[in-house]
């Protein structure tokens, strides 16, 4: 983060950077891509396993699991309904 | 709601065709009336605009025939008995969407009152040109029923039973007048409103789970409007019993038969014709519309001529009363078809008369006089 | 406290939208990459946020790629013949005001063969919604030219390029009178959401023009054959201007030309029930 602080905010330790948790339908991804493109955190990238159509569906890329910030750009954007987040407590995770 | 229910009153009125078709959609309970200024039709059109308000029901004026058809058809899909009136150039308009009341098996009526054609033809006077296209104008494979009246009293019965007959069948049923009958005065009886039967289409009330909107368990599946809470699916595509589009080939069977068989296998209950002088009649003359009423009077001469005539008037065009044609030609040694037009019940009477048939055709525009179509009686003998 | 561990995406095979998509048709038809899936959980979410309940809210479509849309939203849906989803709408709405009724459409089916209706409909100002998603092309039918084809683009009926200027949607809406008129993409998600949340509660007809991509079909015809093609020029040309003067939002696609977006009218306007309403008082059905 480039960000300069002028000042320390006071509630600063209370700040939370929200936690996602990616699941995915992967019989009904079409590998369009828009997902992984448009990812702001570049979570998740082209996966290995096909499904039954021979399209190969999004996973985390290596050692992204904890940047997913739960902004839900893939869940909205998706065309076939195949990919949400689910909204976690960052301070129960690892 | 508000002030008492304003139909027209049980006895005897007098009154032009078109308006008393009007009158009686609105005792039969059309609730919304979409319609297309055109000529000979305007009666019915203007008369429902000054009427369905009073009635707390709904008119609108659309842009053309083919919203004006589409618009029934939605007001239909919401629950509501619908109509429309035209002529024969909007008639041509409505046939894309007769085929999709058909397929989304939404009742409906539409009024034609057939003018003179083709094409432009003569806006004010009579014709009898829509027969085959009241039939077969849609696409595809589909039955409907028409009906015809020839006298203001017929007007008024078939526009009440063409709105039971479409909610009974969940099809599109066609009222086939013409200029005449829509603009001449006559007789109306109207019976005491416990004596006039309704029908509304029988509607779906039961549980979510497993509803099958177009099941093929009956030939006519109970209705569901929008709205009912019911979540239904309906495409004009070909689609399954949950009414989804289909490829499938037994999903595109099992749909095409029973949208035929529908009107097929009724088909008996829906003949209604009556007739003159059958009994012994050499000469049959199987006729409808104004042109019935001019060949009631030349049948009446040919029998005083000792000419043995009769006439069968039918009032539904489609399905085709077959048997009754067919019995009668069985005893008759010649059947005429008397129509204003260039030939065109002749087809389906020829298909089922067991004796030599011809025609008796009267230039487009003009209702043949008695003497005509005695000319043709004579000529038959 | 136990820490936990995200291992990965977690594979399931539901997704909470379930309830509002027919997810017995899923995967849909439409190609990777196109925007109608985009827009389809636009529109379940803004009808999820909507106060209406969901039994009442009804979807008209006609024909074309973007028609298929009825079949995959689970609620009361009718896929109509091509050009007439509008007037099939005015006919439910007027005789049932209680349903929320929306009609999502293609631009060929609404302003090309439907273009009539379209006018008309909004002259009347019949309170329905209509969503129409332009993908400058009639997808369904291979890719032929339509009244929103740009001058000069590529199509299967315009080799050598499309000879005719195309609409100016917002410009035409709001010059028929209309009393919402929005664009958005496909790519703008949250904003085309929120303009569907609020065209929901918009008294009369609510219009939302969607640019959606289409890789496969125009995309192939005019140099934008991904998604991620489309992604780009939408993230390069689209500027966010609610005031935008609608003589000027024009769409022409060439290198270095905005695609303007926005909620450009939100005003109000007598609908046609209020309008009808005096005709039942002056018949006398109302006192």
């Amino acid at each position: 983060m480039s960000l300069k602080l002028v000042r320390e905010p006071i509630n600063k330790h209370l700040q939370k950077v929200p936690l996602g948790i990616v699941h995915v339908i992967p019989e009904r991804c079409k590998e369009c891509g828009f997902c992984i493109d448009l990812c702001p955190k570049d979570v998740l990238a082209v996966g290995e396993e096909r499904n039954i159509k021979g399209y190969r569906w999004p996973k985390i890329a290596d050692g992204k699991a904890m940047e997913c910030i739960a902004c839900k750009m893939c869940e909205w954007i998706c065309p076939e309904f195949a990919i949400f987040v689910v909204e976690v407590d960052r301070g129960e995770y690892v | 709601m508000s002030g008492e229910l304003k139909l027209l009153k049980p006895g005897t009125h007098f009154m032009m065709g078109n308006i008393a078709c009007a009158e009686a959609a609105l005792i039969a309970g059309c609730g919304f009336y979409a319609g297309y200024p055109i000529t000979p039709s305007n009666e019915i059109a203007e008369h429902m605009s000054r009427r369905m308000p009073q009635l707390g029901r709904h008119f609108i004026q659309m842009e053309d025939e083919i919203g004006s058809i589409v618009a029934v058809c939605g007001a239909s899909a919401a629950g509501v008995k619908a109509m429309t009136a035209t002529s024969g150039p909007g008639f041509s308009l409505m046939m894309e969407t007769i085929g999709l009341s058909a397929m989304l098996e939404l009742p409906c009526v539409i009024v034609n009152v057939q003018r003179a054609g083709p094409s432009t033809g003569i806006p004010t006077f009579v014709g009898q040109g829509d027969v085959m296209q009241a039939r077969w104008g849609s696409h595809g494979d589909y039955e409907l029923v028409v009906y015809a009246p020839s006298t203001v009293q017929e007007f008024f019965d078939l526009t009440i039973e063409a709105f039971n007959t479409s909610e009974w069948l969940r099809i599109p049923v066609i009222v086939l007048s013409d200029e005449v009958v829509g603009h001449m005065y006559g007789r109306l009886q109207v019976p005491e409103y416990d004596k006039i039967k309704i029908i509304d289409r029988k509607r779906y009330s039961g549980p979510r789970e497993g509803y099958l909107p177009y099941s093929s368990e009956t030939l006519v599946p109970p209705f569901v409007a929008a709205g009912d809470g019911y979540r239904i699916h309906m495409t004009g595509l070909t689609h399954d019993e949950r009414g989804y589009p289909s490829l499938e080939i037994e999903d595109s069977h099992k749909l095409v038969e029973r949208l035929v068989m529908k009107v097929r296998k009724n088909a008996k209950n829906l003949w209604k014709y009556e007739t003159l002088y059958l009994d012994d009649a050499d000469i049959v003359v199987v006729t409808f519309g104004i042109t019935a009423r001019s060949t009631e009077e030349a049948v009446g001469r040919a029998r005083s001529e000792g000419l043995k005539a009769g006439m069968i008037k039918l009032l539904t065009l489609w399905p085709f009363p077959e048997d009754p044609v067919r019995v009668a030609s069985q005893y008759a040694r010649r059947m005429l078809v008397a129509e204003i037009n260039m030939g065109q019940l002749i087809h389906p009477v020829r298909e089922v008369a067991e004796c030599p048939v011809a025609g008796i055709n009267y230039p487009v525009g003009y209702v043949p006089p008695p003497e005509y179509i005695l000319d043709g009686i004579r000529a038959a003998v | 406290m136990s820490q936990k561990q995200i291992l990965g995406e977690r594979i399931v095979e539901e997704s909470p939208r379930d309830d509002l998509i027919r997810r017995e048709r899923f995967p849909h038809i439409w190609c990777p990459g196109c925007g109608l899936g985009t827009l389809l959980k636009c529109y379940v979410e803004a009808v999820a946020a909507s106060n209406i309940p969901i039994d009442k809210h009804v979807i008209v479509s006609g024909i074309g790629c973007t028609g298929r849309i009825a079949g995959y939203v689970r609620l009361d849906s009718y896929h109509v013949t091509h050009g007439r989803p509008i007037a099939f709408a005015e006919g439910m709405k007027i005789v049932r005001p209680d349903l929320e009724v929306t009609v999502i459409s293609g631009d060929g089916d609404l302003v090309t063969i439907g273009g009539n209706h379209f006018i008309h409909a909004v002259r009347r100002n019949v309170d329905i919604n209509v969503f129409l998603v332009n993908n400058f092309i009639y997808g369904m039918t291979g890719n032929q030219m339509g009244s929103t084809t740009p001058l000069g683009a590529k199509s299967s009926t315009s080799p050598y390029g499309c000879p005719e200027s195309p609409f100016n949607l917002p410009l035409l809406t709001a010059a028929l009178g209309a009393p919402f008129v929005a664009r958005w993409t496909t790519l703008h998600v949250r904003q085309l959401a929120d303009a569907m949340k609020r065209a929901l509660q918009v008294k009369g007809f609510a219009f939302i023009e969607i640019i959606s991509s289409c890789p496969v079909g125009f995309g192939s015809y005019n140099d934008l054959r991904e998604g991620k093609d489309y992604i780009k020029l939408f993230l390069e040309n689209c500027i966010v201007d609610h005031s935008a003067d609608l003589n000027k939002v024009g769409i022409t696609l060439r290198p270095g030309e905005p695609i303007i977006l926005g909620n450009f009218v939100d005003r109000e306007v007598p609908t046609y029930h209020e309008l009808e309403l005096e005709l039942f008082r002056k018949a006398g059905w109302l006192k």
